[in-house]
């Protein structure tokens, strides 16, 4: 025991000695916070449009009015020719032009559909996708109206219902997410480096010719890492609760449970990866190729899951970070109970174990 | 180069009545068809400066592995300090101490956090190791460093540090695996004196090195080649036997013989 503290006091300052090291651990999840928050949303904000209104009718106007009034567009440009509109896109003072038809409101009161035409552009398809949803649904509400006014009782009603999020806030979707990545940087790639870094330096070689048993020598040097976890789950949630106004709605102390469990899984990820891996770099680059990337791309974080092709889905399933991010969504943004998680609890855990006998395995044939 | 040592006398003091500390039978260790250590036996007296030379991947590291506890032999036995290298191994590690020349210590930690952690690992206590920390300061005349990260420390310092604390515990034995790589003559010529001193305890030194003047200062040298230890004996008869003038062409003898290449 008294080994053990030694030396876990000895890994802290390692870690507080490098400069470097501090800046990964500390800033770097903030930092993560506010980029995924506020540069890399998802949301349609204020984003520049133009119109080329053909009609020039009262319909029209306020269908002009309403998507300028909305949060997502700002009408920054009114076409009177096509040709226009090409230059428009060209000079990327627009991402999406919208173009009404000849006698818009005529047609629409005597209902002879009357058209209007998205041009998105499409060199990012998936925000262009979005921006033709948002615009098409600010579209069909506005006409709604016209319709209503015109004939109250011709149309079905539609409500729309958003559960959990009723915002639509993509913060909701990315702290999950960005936990997930943060522990496993911190605990899997942090932690399998250090170790190797012992090995390549030789001074592993040192321990393992004293006394000290290799198990108090991982613990010792696993045990940092699991300190400084913690400390950027918290970072995270109070970033997320007090600057992004995410509420936590599920229990704490069983999402403080889930933390560490998906913790002690990341941790002993990087204890396989540190007894595979030779050199440090090998260790970094398993740990961004296998380790990182897919948890960033295929844990539903980024992508849903369901959308994706097979083949990758099935590697979604060993992904620890998609295991974490699903009950982790469920417990804060759902606030739903802990059974309901039980599966993710679970298929965290039993990573967990299998990764340790693994290790253990591995590390015992490196001996002979 | 040839290094002038104090104390050079001490080639007269007779071990042949001391106990063993290391001994080996048939050693053999196998990493599938290749045999990087060949059946060999040697003893090493206590107190005595026992060399243990060979050209790279001749398997002096190995055996010395295997000697150290981590890695056990394919065949043969051995006991170190009295403990036998299958069974006890936990024993030998607390018996003996180790120091290569890859890592000496922590580089961001400081002297006196070095010296704690490693006298810390073999069970010493704190006010024992606080004391023995300023003597041994003293003695090296690192005072002032005491303080210093290793990292701002030169090399030479280093490895005198690092030898200081291999031997910090008071071992049995210290495994000294190329001690002096890389270190001018002068902090050579201080580190074997550090050695002799360590041997005058009655600490058994095993230690392998490229520098065949530095073999010259060893009790008792052996010589691998492939595996095999070829020759063992002191310098002095070693140089008698093979008609040589230098430890260096002894060697060159037994080393063109190798067929093994370097790996």
């Amino acid at each position: 025991m008294k080994q053990f503290l030694s030396f876990a006091k000895i890994e802290f300052l390692h870690i507080f000695r490098d400069t470097w090291t501090m800046m990964i651990i500390l800033v770097l999840p903030v930092i993560m916070m506010l980029l995924f928050g506020y540069a890399v949303t998802t949301e349609v904000r204020d984003t520049n449009i133009g119109i080329l209104d053909n009609s020039r009718d009262e319909i029209s106007k306020r269908l002009i009015d309403k998507l300028d009034e909305s949060e997502y567009f700002s009408v920054a440009k009114a076409f009177n020719s096509n040709s226009e509109i090409e230059t428009s896109f060209r000079n990327s003072e627009i991402s999406l032009a919208i173009v009404i038809e000849n006698d818009f409101s005529k047609k629409l009161i005597t209902r002879q559909n009357p058209k209007i035409q998205m041009i998105a552009d499409a060199s990012d398809p998936n925000h262009a996708k979005t921006l033709v949803n948002y615009a098409s649904g600010v579209i069909a509400q506005s006409l709604m109206q016209e319709s209503k006014a015109n004939s109250p009782s011709s149309l079905i009603n539609t409500e729309l219902k958003l559960l959990y999020n009723p915002l639509m806030k993509s913060s909701y979707n990315f702290v999950p997410g960005v936990m997930g990545f943060i522990i496993i940087i911190v605990c899997a790639m942090m932690t399998s480096v250090s170790i190797v870094r012992e090995r390549e330096r030789g001074s592993m070689e040192l321990l393992l010719a004293s006394p000290v048993k290799p198990i108090t020598i991982i613990l010792s040097k696993v045990t940092p890492y699991f300190c400084i976890s913690l400390i950027n789950i918290l970072t995270i949630f109070l970033v997320s609760y007090f600057i992004m106004g995410v509420p936590i709605k599920g229990s704490i102390f069983s999402i403080f449970l889930l933390c560490i469990v998906y913790i002690l899984v990341s941790l002993s990820l990087g204890i396989l990866v540190s007894t595979i891996a030779k050199t440090q770099l090998v260790a970094l680059v398993i740990s961004a190729i296998i380790l990182l990337m897919p948890s960033m791309l295929l844990s539903g974080m980024m992508f849903d899951i369901s959308s994706i092709p097979l083949i990758l889905q099935g590697i979604a399933q060993i992904m620890p970070a998609k295991w974490f991010i699903s009950a982790i969504r469920k417990l804060m943004i759902m606030g739903v109970d802990v059974r309901f998680v039980f599966k993710e609890f679970l298929v965290l855990i039993s990573m967990c174990f299998v990764l340790i006998l693994i290790s253990l395995k591995k590390y015992k044939n490196r001996l002979e | 180069m040839m290094v002038k040592v104090s104390g050079m006398l001490r080639s007269s003091i007779n071990y042949k009545f001391m106990e063993d500390v290391i001994v080996v039978r048939d050693l053999t260790k196998r990493f599938g068809h290749f045999v990087a250590v060949d059946n060999i036996s040697f003893n090493v007296k206590k107190g005595e400066i026992f060399g243990f030379l060979g050209a790279n991947g001749a398997g002096k590291t190995t055996a010395m592995r295997i000697l150290c506890g981590l890695s056990r032999p394919t065949s043969g036995e051995a006991s170190v300090g009295g403990f036998d290298i299958r069974h006890e191994s936990e024993k030998i590690k607390k018996n003996i101490g180790y120091m290569s020349q890859k890592f000496s210590l922590y580089q961001d930690l400081k002297v006196w956090e070095n010296i704690k952690l490693f006298a810390g690992i073999y069970g010493m206590k704190r006010n024992e190791i606080a004391s023995k920390t300023d003597i041994l300061l003293k003695e090296l005349g690192f005072e002032k460093e005491k303080n210093t990260l290793v990292k701002d420390l030169p090399l030479g310092w280093k490895q005198k540090l690092a030898f200081s604390v291999a031997i910090f515990h008071n071992p049995k034995i210290v495994f000294l695996d190329e001690p002096t790589g890389g270190v001018d003559p002068i902090t050579r010529r201080q580190f074997w004196e550090m050695i002799y001193n360590a041997s005058q305890k009655g600490i058994t030194v095993f230690v392998t090195t490229h520098y065949m003047d530095e073999a010259e200062y060893c009790d008792r040298i052996s010589i691998m080649v492939d595996g095999r230890i070829e020759a063992m004996s002191s310098p002095k008869e070693l140089k008698r036997e093979y008609n040589a003038e230098s430890i260096d062409e002894v060697f060159t003898l037994l080393a063109t013989k190798s067929t093994r290449k370097e790996i």
